[in-house]
């Protein structure tokens, strides 16, 4: 069981106020991604819920009891490091053995959970290298066999991909969510990668600057973003943001547009513009728009398929009216 | 063509100062073997001719050997020991954020910069000295009878004196290692439920063993040899004369260079099977 609850959690570092009060639900089994733009607080919330950094004040309660003063080893919690942090001097057996050894678990025990964690990662054959011999893919599953031994409650992860290269990033990803599917254990996540966010999570928590910005499922913050920030920060590539007279005529500040709800046509259209940049991805083409009488950011369009245009071509581009998202002019949705 | 034109320059200046450091360490040498196998009396009769391996024997069944080389061995290992332990409890404490950490650093590394004949010459006078010292103020101040260190404790002065001399560097080299650690390592092992000694011991300790075991080796090579050290506390007396010392009294004292050089080449053997051991544990550290 792992149900997460935090209430009016704050953390400050001295003066700096990094987290203002925070409350947040994390049920029972749940994928949660914090995911949010380098230095939102994201980390420091997920150290807040391991315990390795202290709440300035609110509480933190696992399962209903409160472990706001508990200590990391006590709320029954595992972490898997950016760094992995695995024990450089000890074999990859004795680096998943140590919390257990810690624990004073019966040593047959101990080598049963072992031999289960290595066959269920690959790692089998690996036991008794050091980390230093493995490759960067091995050692995070190592890192994650340490976590997965000791049974926790949840599963924290501290940006756990962003060290490998984007092919066992991949992998890694369809790993850890296989992972989530077979032991149905609570994991939180943090990533400021959007994509593992989209991909990963049951629940999606954007943060901006220790605030939550929007909580919800993937498709609820693709569908329907609370506000700008979360409309430009999710989907890939970014959400076109309109201001000006093109926003007015919708009675909003601004618009939002996905490249993908844009049609484009090389005879008529409600909005034209230059090409820039045409990237040929052979499932999709991303046409980067300039000279459109929008604003002076470029705007992206998606098209599926390929397109026979290229730098300097005039195109025209017309919105999905009944995709569009408006926003007041303090970045809310209308 | 280019490269091999840099080469060979390259070797020709570099050549002064291998022949310069070649010749400051091949002639002493070749001069010390030369006279371990002379009887070599210079206030009397100067050069006597060759007397074989007397000399070697001579050296070593002198009542003064053991005793001398059991001192060598308590000063060396009594000053690794205190360093060693000291140095870690320190480099963790200097480690911790604090006020005037870089006034701090520096403190502890003085001890360091001061000359071996000085810091003797203050731990003797300032120290130890049993009318005048402060630590027999302290023993009068809790109405014990001061104790007579240099004469009653004297390897144990030594050792202290020798450590505190040392224990900067062993502080330095090991500070340097423990912020080396990865911080996200000890995070881990608090995570997985390792309490503060623990940590120390399965994850601190073993990052600091590479650092450890080269402090030792470096610390012993200096230490076999020390001297001034005792010249000026003890002058070789109660029983704290060294392998070192016993060397130069044969060869001062006893105007006996012969039997001296024979000391001399029984330290050089030593030294070199302490090196061989020490460079096998760094090599084994440093594969890992």
């Amino acid at each position: 069981m792992g149900r997460i609850t935090l209430e009016k959690v704050t953390k400050s570092f001295g003066e700096v106020n990094v987290i203002p009060p925070l409350d947040l639900e994390i049920n029972d089994g749940e994928f949660v991604v914090f995911v949010g733009p380098s230095g939102c607080g994201k980390s420091t919330l997920l150290r807040l819920i391991a315990g390795l950094e202290d709440v300035t004040s609110g509480a933190i309660s696992i399962d209903g009891t409160d472990a706001t003063g508990l200590a990391p080893a006590q709320r029954g919690l595992a972490m898997v490091f950016q760094s992995y942090a695995l024990y450089p001097h000890m074999s990859v057996r004795k680096n998943i053995a140590f919390p257990m050894k810690m624990a004073k678990i019966p040593e047959d025990e101990q080598k049963r959970r072992i031999d289960a964690a290595a066959k269920a990662l690959n790692l089998t054959d690996y036991l008794d290298r050091r980390p230093g011999q493995l490759s960067g893919g091995q050692r995070q599953r190592v890192a994650i066999g340490r976590a997965i031994v000791r049974e926790p409650q949840a599963f924290l992860f501290d940006e756990p991909l962003s060290n490998l290269d984007a092919a066992l990033r991949v992998g890694m990803r369809l790993e850890i969510m296989e992972l989530h599917e077979r032991l149905a254990t609570t994991m939180i996540y943090v990533t400021h990668d959007q994509v593992e966010a989209m991909t990963m999570a049951d629940k999606i928590v954007v943060l901006r600057a220790g605030h939550i910005e929007q909580v919800g499922s993937p498709l609820d913050l693709y569908h329907s973003p609370r506000n700008e920030f979360v409309a430009g920060f999710i989907g890939s590539p970014k959400m076109n943001l309109i201001k000006g007279e093109a926003a007015q005529s919708h009675n909003a500040a601004t618009i939002g547009v996905r490249p993908e709800h844009i049609a484009v046509s090389t005879t008529e259209g409600l909005w034209q513009g230059t090409i820039s940049v045409s990237e040929h991805l052979g499932s999709d083409t991303f046409l980067h728009v300039h000279e459109h009488g929008l604003g002076d950011e470029p705007l992206t369009v998606r098209v599926g398929g390929e397109i026979p245009v290229k730098h300097g071509d005039r195109i025209w581009m017309t919105p999905d009216q009944e995709r569009m998202h408006r926003f007041d002019k303090n970045g809310l949705r209308m | 063509m280019a490269t091999q034109h840099s080469r060979s320059a390259a070797r020709m200046m570099l050549a002064p100062a291998v022949i310069l450091l070649l010749g400051w360490m091949l002639v002493p040498l070749i001069m010390t073997l030369l006279f371990s196998f002379k009887r070599y009396l210079p206030l009397r009769g100067g050069d006597l001719g060759w007397t074989g391996f007397d000399n070697y024997v001579r050296f070593v069944t002198s009542s003064a050997f053991w005793p001398s080389v059991q001192a060598t061995l308590v000063i060396v290992l009594g000053t690794l020991l205190i360093t060693v332990v000291f140095g870690v409890l320190l480099g963790i404490l200097l480690n911790q954020p604090m006020w005037g950490q870089g006034v701090v650093r520096i403190l502890v590394i003085a001890p360091f910069f001061v000359m071996p004949t000085v810091t003797a010459l203050v731990w003797k006078n300032m120290f130890m000295d049993p009318v005048n010292g402060l630590f027999a103020h302290l023993w009068k101040f809790f109405g014990a009878a001061p104790v007579e260190w240099i004469s009653d404790a004297s390897l144990f002065s030594i050792v202290l004196i020798v450590s505190w001399q040392w224990l900067p560097f062993a502080t330095l080299i090991l500070l340097t290692a423990i912020q080396s650690l990865d911080g996200e390592q000890l995070e881990a092992s608090e995570m997985d439920g390792a309490p503060v000694l623990k940590r120390f011991y399965y994850i601190i300790l073993p990052h600091l063993g590479r650092a450890i075991t080269i402090v030792i080796l470096i610390e012993t090579i200096f230490l076999l040899s020390i001297f001034a050290e005792i010249f000026v506390t003890t002058g070789g007396a109660f029983g704290s004369r060294t392998l070192t010392y016993l060397i130069f009294q044969r060869v001062l004292e006893s105007q006996n260079v012969g039997l001296g050089s024979a000391g001399g080449v029984y330290a050089i053997i030593l030294a070199n099977i302490v090196a061989i051991f020490l460079m096998r544990i760094v090599g084994k550290n440093l594969d890992a």
